[in-house]
């Protein structure tokens, strides 16, 4: 079992590194850090709470403060995905 | 809480006990390697594909203690305890960050430790042992606190008889803990998190879609936990008041900064094999983290099935005995006792290559061949798990509570030297030196002043009290004090000690 996971886990491999390879360091990077920026925007979204320590509107059942909470989980993965993508 | 065995439940639940720990066992002949070095034994080669480190950051992160934990902060405290799902949030872009620059230098200059990377980036030798103390002193009631996990989960079972036998079961899961750890390595953990954590899945949905269905829904359940908190006499609400806005953000925020400055978290990074990897797995590991909230929620759920315990540890098991058939408890009690040891590997073996690499190598035995590198820090490993063992069955778990406690505020103190010192050289490392040491002294004050009970510190500025998370405070003393005097020692012309690292090395490179 152990084996046929850890080779699909390594299987991406390759490819990728193969692509930083290619791709000059200082080209990845030059104009694309600014998109880093996007990624301050889960710390203000979660930390000013104001934004969010309130029970309306609810959504199936869960206050605001919750789901608003768990929206932020998954538009984290988006913007670390996006960033990802434009600068590597 | 059942007072008698459950024979059924403890049956499934020592039959999963035992496949894993065969697993553990076998997985050194897994992704082979030869384990008398220390990054095959202590890293596992750094060879961990996405999936796997995945897996084992996963279970290394979100760890026994955390799955008892969290259901029990919210069912006592309310909205306060929802802050691990901000904390659980915000430390992925700082991973996607800054670990991917740990990955690549390590690499290139063997780094195991973060006590490497500041010798190596600060030329400083008593730098990287203040930085490795701190790890092995926040690392130790870590462990401890994960056999408090698996003893829940034992009790929970029913076992009752002479204390003997009581800790009969934990004494032996953790032999078997420190038996794997010693012949497998790090693989061990790594194979096992894959098993544990399937487990916890399927427990927690399993939870979060049949209690709902059982007890009216969501809307029904939260109505009923927030009457429940109001009509309690603690300050526990289903929305978070105002007074406690601060404290809820600097304890999500604190808790970021500091996860990945954990020992057993940069294990968990450089076993990886590629900064690549590190990075999706940014993207990936915020999964566990809507399972931590699905988690957390199911504190209010028991709050509405009538759960009522003794203490909040109980809240999770006791819940998981009202609602599910005997082989499911014993199927989730499995998962977590089992989920207790995974990280409990990973931060002994952590742990151990700090005082092997940083402490042995460096101020004992600077010529160590290695081979013998490796059987100090496999040795060293099992000293630690029998010491956190020992610990807990002498009753000492409220240390290990208050220890673990003061031990996120110190390794928040670790931050100036390593991330700072990832993007750039320019703190001078005397001063680094003299911050670490006044956030470490400020931030003990300070849990200290609140009796050890609270990492909340009510800080009096002019007229208004801000209560905050004290590692932040510190924090913010620590890189002051750093800022002040690198200034200062760099206009006195004081010698700002040997680079080893390039720019370069720490962009993602194949060598």
């Amino acid at each position: 079992m152990s084996e046929s996971t850890s080779s699909s886990g390594l299987s991406i491999l390759p490819q990728d590194e193969a692509k930083s390879r290619v791709k000059p360091v200082m080209e990845s990077r030059s104009g694309s850090w600014k998109w880093f920026f996007l990624l301050l925007l889960p710390y203000i979204g979660l930390l000013w709470l104001p934004l969010y320590a309130k029970a309306e509107p609810r959504l199936l059942g869960f206050p605001f403060f919750y789901w608003y909470q768990f929206a932020w989980v998954l538009l984290t993965m988006f913007l670390i995905d996006f960033v990802y993508r434009r600068t590597r | 809480m059942n007072t008698s065995l459950n024979w059924v439940a403890t049956g499934v639940f020592v039959f999963f006990f035992v496949v894993v720990a065969v697993m553990g066992f076998l997985s050194a002949h897994w992704q082979r390697g030869d384990l008398n070095k220390l990054d095959e034994w202590g890293l596992g080669g750094r060879r961990f594909g996405v999936l796997i480190t995945w897996f084992l950051l996963g279970g290394d992160f979100y760890t026994a203690y955390t799955i008892i934990a969290v259901p029990a902060f919210v069912y006592g405290a309310g909205a306060i305890g929802f802050f691990a799902l901000p904390y659980t949030i915000l430390v992925y872009p700082f991973v996607f960050v800054v670990m991917p620059r740990l990955w690549s230098v390590s690499k290139r200059h063997n780094y195991i430790t973060l006590a490497d990377f500041a010798r190596g980036r600060y030329g400083s030798r008593t730098l990287a042992l203040a930085i490795a103390i701190t790890g092995i002193l926040a690392t130790m009631p870590y462990i401890a606190l994960q056999l408090v996990g698996l003893q829940v989960t034992i009790a929970a079972l029913g076992l009752h008889g002479s204390r003997f036998v009581n800790d009969l079961p934990l004494v032996v899961a953790f032999l078997v803990l420190a038996a794997f750890a010693y012949t497998s390595g790090l693989r061990a953990p790594a194979s096992i998190a894959l098993v544990k954590d399937t487990m916890v899945y399927i427990f927690v949905l399993s939870a979060v879609v049949w209690i709902p269905l059982k007890f009216g829904g969501f809307a029904h359940i939260f109505n009923v936990a927030g009457q429940a908190l109001a009509s309690r006499s603690t300050t526990g609400t289903l929305i978070l008041p105002q007074s406690q806005y601060l404290p809820f953000a600097t304890l999500a925020l604190g808790s970021a900064l500091a996860a990945f400055l954990y020992p057993h978290t940069v294990t968990g990074v450089l076993s990886s094999s590629s900064a690549t990897t590190i990075k999706r797995n940014a993207v990936l590991l915020p999964i566990y983290t809507l399972l931590l909230g699905l988690l957390a929620s199911l504190g209010y759920m028991a709050i509405a099935a009538g759960v009522h315990v003794t203490s909040t540890n109980d809240t999770l098991p006791s819940l998981l005995e009202k609602v599910f058939p005997s082989w499911f408890v014993g199927f989730s009690f499995a998962a977590i006792a089992i989920g207790a040891l995974v990280p409990a590997a990973i931060m002994a073996i952590a742990a151990s290559n700090l005082f092997t690499r940083n402490i042995y190598r460096e101020y004992i035995r600077p010529q160590v061949a290695p081979s013998e590198e490796a059987t100090v820090a496999k040795v060293t490993a099992i000293l630690i798990i029998v010491g956190a063992l020992v610990f807990v069955v002498l009753g000492a778990q409220s240390y290990a509570i208050v220890l673990q406690l003061l031990g996120g505020i110190w390794i928040t103190q670790t931050l100036p030297s390593v991330v700072f010192g990832l993007f750039a050289r320019w703190f001078h490392p005397k001063a680094l030196m003299v911050g670490w040491f006044a956030g470490m002294f400020c931030g003990t004050a300070m849990a200290w002043s609140q009796n050890l009970k609270s990492a909340i510190y009510p800080l009096h500025i002019g007229g208004t009290t801000l209560a905050s998370y004290a590692a932040i405070d510190a924090l913010i003393l620590n890189l002051a004090v750093a800022a002040a005097l690198t200034i200062l020692l760099g206009g006195l012309g004081v010698d700002r000690g040997s680079d080893e690292t390039v720019p370069a090395d720490y962009v993602e490179s194949t060598i």
